[in-house]
């Protein structure tokens, strides 16, 4: 091997270490801090406890906020997910003058509606329907923000099932639910999957609306809950956060595996012709 | 068991396009039947409105004498085999065969035992827990065929059942599919727009252009007597020699030689002389050429001759008889196999 080879390989292997470092630092915080006698703010090798566990238990809205978080997602999960498969299907396979135009509009106007801008209206909109502090309706709103992006990943996979496996199967007796039950949802699958990791996640990590719709600490869920963990003096409570911030980060992994196993997010697609 | 009877009718695409124009056809109990024609002529349109799949604008189909209009596509007792199969993906083979009973709510063992014994039936047995992706082309045709037999309609509906099969295969899959509909002695109507491929499995054959039905009539008919110059032109592995001619008291002039003639023909009247190049042999005198190329067919040659006035006729010599380019032949047709048609309307007149 030539000098300069040499020198290239190395400086190629630090830069790889040194931008593995960067991602790694803040994963081997969340593993070790956790169970170290005096977490801080660095990485070092823990004094093994589980004292912070037992602090973290004992925290009088930890495990609700969890709970809350859970009950918001799997509610704005299940909405956004049947609705905008519905939807997707319907909008792939009905001609309507300006569909496309419509569907990018509502792409456009949910990053709008949903986000800081329209802060104030969907304050005002729920207060007038009496759905503040309530954790459905903020996983309504939650959903509602997402259903255009899933309806718009959702309607690429429903327009790549081809038309004649749906003919076929109305030719063998199959009714519209059959038809959507049996062949397109099968057959879109790995889009469905992608969508409930997507907006599982997203839900999961949204902090803006229910930190405006739930004022009862009682209905917060954790992403909420993560800022208010402070000690009497105001600074971070690192007894609880590391802990705290481990539990959160475990139903996203999970759900993650757990549909990629069962489901597969690979595409069965047409066979060739 | 049950024929087709259409009548009068005409489907129309919402863009204004008349796909099919007033048709009439009956397609009897038990036959094998084509709808033969070129890409855009409304024979896969036809066959699915029949499926119900398509509503037509007037007219109505009627299978087995019950009358079908507003019937949905699962209540007709039809099944059907698409272009490209529509095998589900995400199902076995034993499961896709079953489906048409999953539909129905059959309990899952009389599912199962229905796909084995139609699969059983065309040799599908070892298959039947593979997905259709790792099955081959011929294959999956024929689990497309096993599942559109297991539904047990009265009526088969194939839509250019070998045009996704390699040549050798589809060869294979015409003698298995004929074989297959004569045990099944099942109605069976399939769309082509491969002349040879109807030939060859029909019992009888619609030609179709442009939405209306040209010729009805068995291979046979089509092939020896057109009904028409499009039909003449569309049908027969090599075309057939179509020469401009025109009618005199004693015969038919054409390309500078005197045939003979069809009776009743008033002198002067321009006719199409149509004769296959099978059909032509080399002769003392007739239609006389230089030979201006010789293509190799295999068993037979195809020689086209460069006539006066420069019109091309060609006809098939049989191996080790091939003229030299550049030679003067002169052919005459076979007895019974010359046709001549109106040259305005290009119906048949006679035959001579």
């Amino acid at each position: 091997m030539s000098p300069a080879r040499v020198v290239r390989r190395l400086g190629f292997h630090v830069l790889v270490a040194v931008v593995l470092a960067f991602f790694a630092v803040p994963m081997l915080w969340l593993a070790s801090a956790p169970f170290d006698a005096e977490p801080g703010l660095g990485v070092r090798w823990p004094d093994w406890t589980t004292s912070n566990v037992r602090a973290t238990l004992a925290h009088p809205y930890a495990l609700t906020s969890l709970v809350n978080s859970l009950v918001l997602c799997v509610v704005a999960t299940a909405v956004t997910a049947s609705l905008a498969a519905l939807a997707a299907y319907s909008l792939s396979r009905v001609r309507i003058p300006g569909r496309d135009a419509l569907l990018y509009l509502l792409l456009l106007l949910s990053s709008v509606v949903t986000g800081t801008a329209a802060m104030v209206p969907v304050f005002v909109l729920m207060l007038q329907l009496g759905l503040i502090d309530s954790r459905f309706g903020t996983a309504l709103v939650i959903a509602g923000g997402m259903l255009p992006a899933a309806i718009f990943i959702l309607k690429d996979f429903m327009d790549s099932v081809p038309r004649s496996y749906e003919e076929s199967a109305r030719v063998f007796g199959a009714s519209p639910a059959q038809v959507l039950g049996h062949v397109v949802l099968p057959i879109a699958r790995p889009g469905v999957a992608a969508v409930v990791v997507w907006s599982f996640v997203n839900a999961w990590g949204n902090f803006l609306l229910p930190f405006l719709l739930l004022r009862d600490v009682g209905r917060q869920p954790a992403a909420v809950l993560l800022r208010t963990l402070q000690d009497e003096g105001g600074t971070a409570n690192l007894t609880v956060i590391p802990v705290f911030s481990l539990l959160y980060s475990i139903p996203v992994v999970a759900l993650y595996l757990l549909v990629d196993k069962r489901y597969g997010f690979r595409f069965h697609g047409g066979i060739k012709s | 068991m049950a024929g087709i009877d259409i009548t009068g009718l005409s489907v129309e695409y919402p863009n204004g396009v008349r796909a099919v124009d007033g048709l009439d056809l009956r397609v009897t109990d038990g036959e094998l039947f084509a709808l033969l024609g070129p890409s855009g002529c409304g024979k896969t349109t036809l066959l699915r409105t029949v499926a119900g799949l398509e509503q037509p604008a007037a007219g109505a189909v009627a299978i087995g004498s019950r009358e079908l209009t507003g019937v949905p596509p699962g209540g007709r007792g039809v099944a059907m085999v698409f272009q490209d199969y529509a095998l589900f993906p995400h199902m076995t083979v034993a499961e896709n065969i079953a489906y048409p009973l999953r539909v129905r709510r059959a309990p899952q063992a009389r599912q199962r035992e229905a796909a084995e014994r139609v699969a059983a039936g065309l040799s599908l047995s070892e298959l039947l827990d593979r997905r259709p992706g790792q099955l081959s082309g011929g294959q999956q045709q024929r689990t497309a065929l096993a599942r559109a037999i297991a539904v047990e309609a009265d009526v088969l509906l194939l839509d250019e059942p070998l045009s996704n099969l390699d040549a050798r295969l589809r060869l294979e899959a015409r003698t298995f599919l004929k074989r297959l509909q004569r045990e099944l002695a099942l109605t069976t109507v399939f769309v082509t727009h491969d002349q040879a491929e109807a030939l060859a499995l029909a019992d009888r054959i619609a030609v179709m252009e442009a939405g209306r039905v040209r010729q009805l009539g068995t291979p046979r008919e089509v092939f020896q007597r057109p009904a028409d110059t499009f039909v003449a032109n569309f049908i027969g592995s090599t075309p057939m020699n179509l020469l401009d001619g025109t009618a005199r008291d004693d015969g038919v002039e054409c390309a500078g030689a005197r045939l003979p003639g069809p009776p009743g023909l008033p002198g002067g009247a321009p006719v199409v002389v149509g004769v296959r190049p099978e059909y032509l042999s080399v002769a003392e005198d007739g239609l006389t050429g230089r030979v201006s190329t010789v293509e190799n067919l295999g068993v037979t040659s195809l020689v086209t001759l460069e006539c006066a006035g420069g019109v091309l006729v060609s006809l098939t010599v049989p191996e080790q008889g091939e003229p030299a380019a550049g030679e003067v032949l002169s052919v005459r047709p076979a007895p019974g196999r010359l046709l001549f048609y109106g040259a305005e309307d290009g119906r048949l007149l006679g035959v001579r």
